[in-house]
């Protein structure tokens, strides 16, 4: 037995009063490093993002960048982000058509033929960083997780590639990379976003649609968004608590 | 005695094969799973500082900002107002950080207008928007609009 009362003391004493990163932090002082200690507090963040339907145009920039950030497959249906147009015809409006040339990647082109009176609108997907993701639960091995400040992200060194997941997101926001064999999904850009950034997409798009939000932030115009915009997020009969807000979102997308 | 040591001997030995049973687990156990594992959660905390780990390429147009003030400031009380530079641009962390030096690449400045510009149904009120076909004939958009100020001064006198 190395160890004695002192430092079992020491070691119980130093998780009770510092749990999580304050823990991790202190090693990193201890071992005359403190330059190295984690400096970003993900508990006093909770992030979020804000997608205004209503200004979406389908350039396809958000999907373009987010390929370019984040090292994307260049493969069709492969992506962290895609924007999906929905038209509701008039004669039919209980079956809208829904085109997605390769996720928006290469933006849309204009419908043809497309009778008076149809509805058509831009909406962008992703992954709605969940506050209870079903994709988490069903991870055997804790390859991916909810992390401190909200964003669900997937351990590479751990996943099997049993694609569990996959089949768990109500969303379709997983796949499997076919480099690594491992689960790929949207992770908000955390490299970004925990040094001040915005997301690629955000950063990208022309029009302002997609904002990043912290929703533990006072100062967020996030707040003063869902005041005065009518928001809504995708499948909330599933009580996943989604964390992608959409303002002027119809009915019909799924 | 020798009835009662032949009992004792039989749970001496299941307890034994269950006593390296159990240590051989949490040897195999104690390897396999990782030290930082479970401190904040049912993962790996280096896996946060794993997903941090990654470098960006978009610098943001704040450190655009820093070099090229005049075009970024012009650029900001445009109609183009809500587009970042690598919007168009494309990304340019690197050339911000001065790993790479030559100028980002020329843009085709029709395709790169009209990824946005094209007269499609589905685009906000307001959104400008040309049928290529019957507007600019064969120009290049830069011909007539300065992208970092689109709007063509005509009625005003005053670009914006």
């Amino acid at each position: 037995m190395d160890q004695d009362r002192r430092s079992f003391l020491t070691g119980a004493g130093k998780f009770i009063m510092l749990t999580g990163a304050a823990s991790l932090a202190w090693d990193a002082v201890l071992n005359g490093t403190p330059d190295q200690a984690p400096n970003y507090d993900a508990t006093a963040h909770w992030w979020a993002m804000t997608i205004d339907v209503d200004r979406c145009i389908g350039s396809g920039n958000c999907v373009r960048a987010c390929k370019i950030e984040n090292n994307v497959p260049d493969e069709p249906g492969m992506f962290r982000t895609w924007v999906e147009r929905y038209q509701i015809r008039p004669d039919d409006p209980e079956h809208p058509i829904v085109d997605s040339p390769n996720g928006g990647h290469d933006g849309f082109a204009p419908i043809k033929d497309l009778p008076p009176g149809t509805k058509v609108f831009f909406v962008p997907k992703m992954c709605n960083h969940c506050v209870h993701s079903p994709c988490v639960q069903v991870c055997p091995v804790g390859a991916t997780f909810e992390s401190p400040d909200g964003v669900v992200l997937v351990d590479k060194s751990r996943c099997l590639g049993c694609r569990y997941c996959v089949q768990a997101c109500p969303y379709g926001c997983r796949y499997i990379d076919p480099r690594t064999h491992t689960v790929d999904k949207c992770t908000l850009c955390y490299h970004r976003i925990t040094q001040g950034l915005t997301t690629a997409c955000a950063e990208a798009c022309p029009t302002g649609a997609r904002r990043l939000a912290d929703l533990k932030s006072p100062k967020d115009p996030v707040h003063e968004f869902m005041r005065t915009h009518k928001v809504h997020v995708l499948k909330p009969q599933l009580a996943t608590r989604p964390k992608v807000y959409y303002n002027a979102l119809d009915g019909a997308v799924r | 005695m020798g009835r009662e040591t032949r009992y004792y001997g039989h749970l001496i030995r299941v307890a034994v094969v269950f006593g390296l049973g159990f240590l051989a687990f949490v040897i195999i156990r104690h390897s396999l799973v990782p030290t930082d594992f479970g401190v904040y959660g049912f993962y790996r905390a280096g896996a946060l500082d794993d997903a941090r780990a990654l470098p960006i390429s978009f610098a943001g147009r704040d450190v655009c900002e820093v070099c090229h003030v005049a075009v970024v400031e012009s650029q900001k009380e445009s109609r183009h107002t809500r587009v970042s530079c690598e919007s168009c641009h494309g990304p340019l962390a690197k050339h911000a950080s001065g790993e790479f030096n030559p100028k980002p690449k020329t843009l085709h400045p029709r395709e790169l207008c009209l990824s946005c510009h094209v007269k499609m149904a589905g685009k906000y009120d307001g959104f400008p928007q040309v049928d290529p076909a019957d507007h600019g004939g064969d120009f290049a958009c830069t011909a007539c609009h300065q992208p970092h100020q689109p709007k063509i001064a005509m009625e005003t006198g005053k670009k914006k």
